[in-house]
């Protein structure tokens, strides 16, 4: 098990947002949180990343069979865990490359591995930057400064491909995206897809999940998951919406 | 992360920034902090008239330098403190410190001795060998005058830049060896009469570096002088003259620092440089006087006045600075553009932390014709500090053609800092262009977090992302200095590099 999460509750500014969650992650599985806003979707993103303006008040999670809530971000980061956001963050004067060496030597410590010189790292960011069919200028720009909104996100999906995270959290990757810009987002997902690398997209709309088609699909309402399912629930709340879905919790 | 298991208050919004105040707070390494024990001359505390006639008297000084001590006293006894600065500090009280102190050994003002090594106090030298100032003449890329409190105690490389007719020492030696150039540039770009600070140190003026470049010549090396005051309750009164004449270049650097103190420590320094055709100045300062501590105890109050005048046609003079440390920072390093054509220019980062005050900034006065200055300013304020910019961009009626470019970016870390910008535009000729654009922006906790998500420490994030807003500014400056200052940066921001 990549990630187990087990009657998660948590609060910010006191008001209690997760109530008692639970999920498990296989690796190279890909799972979708759809729910309305509000039900706490960004908020299991940021507390899995671990933000600290949230406050775990009960429950466990673990990660490749190690305590999530105990690290700080950077050490679940260099352990593997990524968070595409949904606002990236402008940093002015600060290169990508500058800021993409330090992260990816970072990971490469914690795994034991040499850093990588301006050199070496410049041919690995190349290759991704192929891959991705990216624009080759985008090394020397400042972190996100002058970026359109589709740029931001696709640049968080090339941090994601350097890094090679073992589960990446997608945090409404998709909203303010059009359709040729989300296109190219979930292209580029589908070209990190690995049987090992696993995916929680969190999501609002279905749209997305059109081109990265998710293996297992949760309804978050309320702090909690009150409904899974395969792909197949993605069409069922397309056409009925979350209401049938809520009206049904709220009944049982 | 700890803490995220607990259940803790952290609603309130002063608590976003706890984790950046916790890792400023952690700066209370001053690394220069360390104290030198040794044998030392110092004067009863208090200023007057006797003790004035007491400094010229032990540095031999002929008497137009003290004639011009003493009118410089009478003036400044007819000034009063300034306030105006957005600083706060209660007004000093002069006859609680002392205007002269020196090592017992090696200290001999006056004394043009080249064989400087002999006369080292050993306690001093391996100060400045902490401070990794080199003072013996070795293989440094770098000539140094190394003054301690009142004195300067060696200047390297001068009879290397003897050679070329580059006249390198201290000012006390200039004031022996030169009295002809001294006498004729002392107090021409900054009169006694200027202001309280400077009416004090044209009065009690300890010592600093003298300068003078000739026609044509090319300085081959940086030329650079380090400040440490040392003793407790000394004011340190440099007085430096830069002259390069026309055709030639230098590049000028300074470094500070000085024990930590549980008292105010006064520095009022008066720099003049004096740019004549065709010559170019370029002049660097990273200041790192002891800022004082959490409770706003001790500290380096810094008043200094630094102004040069682009003398002739094409001239040009280039202030670069780093200012990280001193409790008070009162300094508006200047350019009196009023050769033709003649270029000022102004590099600033200034940082603050704690409860440090700084006001710094520039002041560009066009006289002449198609003149041109650029002003760029970054300004830090972290913990409870208070940055402000201060600049003057004077355009004359006879300055045609001129042209200003400012840019002043301030930065917040954490929500108890203050960042002021205060910009003054005079301009009586219609043809000038003034540019002037301004930004203030914050490290939030969602920069942190982008990057901490990266895998990146929280002070590796601090620091890449200041590094990153100073950039422009250190691109400026010689590269070992560029090095050093982004080093003073980090461990001002940081704590727990040194």
């Amino acid at each position: 098990m990549l990630l187990k999460v087990e009657n998660l509750q948590a609060e910010i500014e006191d008001k209690q947002i997760l109530k008692g969650l639970s999920i498990e992650v296989k690796p190279g599985e890909v799972h979708a949180i759809m729910g309305p806003n509000g039900a706490g979707k960004s908020t299991l993103a940021s507390v899995l990343a671990g933000r600290e303006d949230y406050e775990v008040t009960a429950g466990s999670v673990e990660f490749n069979g190690e305590d999530l809530l105990d690290m700080d971000p950077e050490e679940r980061a260099r352990k593997g865990l990524f968070l595409a956001f949904q606002y990236p963050v402008e940093i002015p004067g600060v290169s990508n490359k500058l800021f993409m060496q330090t992260a990816v030597n970072a990971v490469r410590e914690e795994q034991g591995l040499p850093a990588l010189d301006m050199f070496d790292f410049d041919e690995y960011a190349k290759e991704k930057i192929e891959l991705l069919d990216m624009r080759a200028d985008l090394l020397d720009r400042s972190v996100n400064v002058g970026f359109s909104g589709g740029e931001k996100k696709r640049n968080d999906i090339f941090q994601m491909a350097l890094l090679e995270p073992k589960l990446c959290i997608m945090d409404e990757t998709d909203s303010g995206l059009d359709i040729d810009a989300l296109r190219l987002v979930a292209n580029g997902v589908n070209s990190l897809k690995t049987p090992e690398r696993s995916f929680i997209i969190v999501t609002h709309y279905q749209r997305l999940l059109d081109y990265i088609k998710p293996d297992y699909v949760h309804v978050l309402y309320n702090g909690r998951i009150v409904k899974s399912g395969g792909f197949e629930l993605v069409h069922e709340l397309e056409e009925h919406g979350y209401d049938d879905i809520i009206q049904q919790h709220q009944e049982a | 992360m700890a803490e995220l298991a607990n259940v803790t208050d952290l609603t309130s919004v002063e608590s976003e920034y706890e984790e950046i105040t916790s890792v400023l707070q952690k700066n209370l390494s001053y690394r220069e902090g360390f104290e030198t024990k040794t044998q030392v001359e110092t004067f009863a505390k208090g200023i007057n008239e006797e003790v004035v006639r007491a400094i010229s008297a032990k540095k031999n000084e002929p008497e137009w330098m003290l004639e011009f001590r003493l009118r410089a006293f009478k003036h400044w006894q007819t000034m009063s403190e300034p306030h105006w600065a957005k600083a706060k500090y209660e007004p000093l009280d002069y006859q609680d410190y002392s205007y002269y102190s020196a090592p017992e050994c090696g200290s001999c003002a006056g004394t043009c001795s080249t064989e400087e090594e002999a006369g080292i106090d050993p306690e001093v030298a391996k100060a400045f060998e902490m401070l990794g100032v080199p003072i013996y003449d070795d293989d440094a890329n770098v000539a140094v005058d190394a003054i301690f409190d009142s004195v300067s105690i060696s200047t390297t490389k001068r009879e290397e830049l003897a050679k070329l007719g580059i006249i390198f020492c201290s000012f006390s030696e200039a004031v022996q060896d030169h009295p002809e150039l001294v006498q004729k540039y002392i107090g021409t770009v900054v009169p006694y009469h200027d202001n309280y600070f400077a009416a004090l140190n044209s009065a009690v003026a300890s010592d600093g570096t003298f300068v003078y470049v000739p026609e044509g010549v090319h300085s081959p090396i940086d030329l650079s002088t380090y400040f440490r005051i040392n003793e407790a309750k000394t004011g340190q009164f440099e007085r430096t003259i830069l002259v390069a004449d026309k055709g030639s270049y230098v590049s000028y650097l300074e470094g500070c620092s000085a024990p930590v103190r549980d008292s105010y420590q006064l520095h009022a320094a008066v720099v003049e440089v004096i740019v004549h055709e065709d010559a170019e100045v370029k002049y660097s300062t990273v200041q790192n006087w002891y800022p004082g501590d959490e409770n706003c105890e001790g500290g380096i109050l810094n008043f200094v006045t630094k102004r040069g005048i682009c003398e002739g046609k094409n001239s040009k003079l280039s202030w670069t600075q780093a200012e990280t440390g001193s409790a008070i920072t009162w300094k508006y390093p200047s350019c009196i553009l009023k050769g033709d054509n003649s270029i000022g220019e102004f590099y600033s980062v200034a940082l603050t932390n704690r409860r440090q005050q700084a006001d710094t900034g520039t002041k560009m006065i066009h006289l002449g014709k198609n003149t041109r200055s650029t002003i760029i300013s970054k300004g830090l304020s972290a913990g409870h500090s208070d940055n402000t910019y201060r600049g003057l961009v004077k355009i004359a009626a006879s300055a045609e053609g001129a042209r200003n470019f400012t840019q002043c970016d301030s930065m917040l870390i954490g929500d108890k800092c203050g960042a002021h910008t205060f910009p003054y535009i005079e301009v009586e000729n219609s043809t000038a262009q003034i540019e002037h654009e301004a930004t203030t922006s914050r490290i939030g906790e969602d920069q942190l977090f982008y990057c901490q998500q990266r895998g990146i420490s929280e002070q590796d994030a601090i620091s890449m992302i200041v590094n990153g807003f100073c950039k422009e500014v250190f691109s400026e400056l010689p590269l070992e200095f560029a090095q050093e200052a982004e080093e003073l940066l980090a461990i001002s921001l940081e704590g727990s590099v040194g």
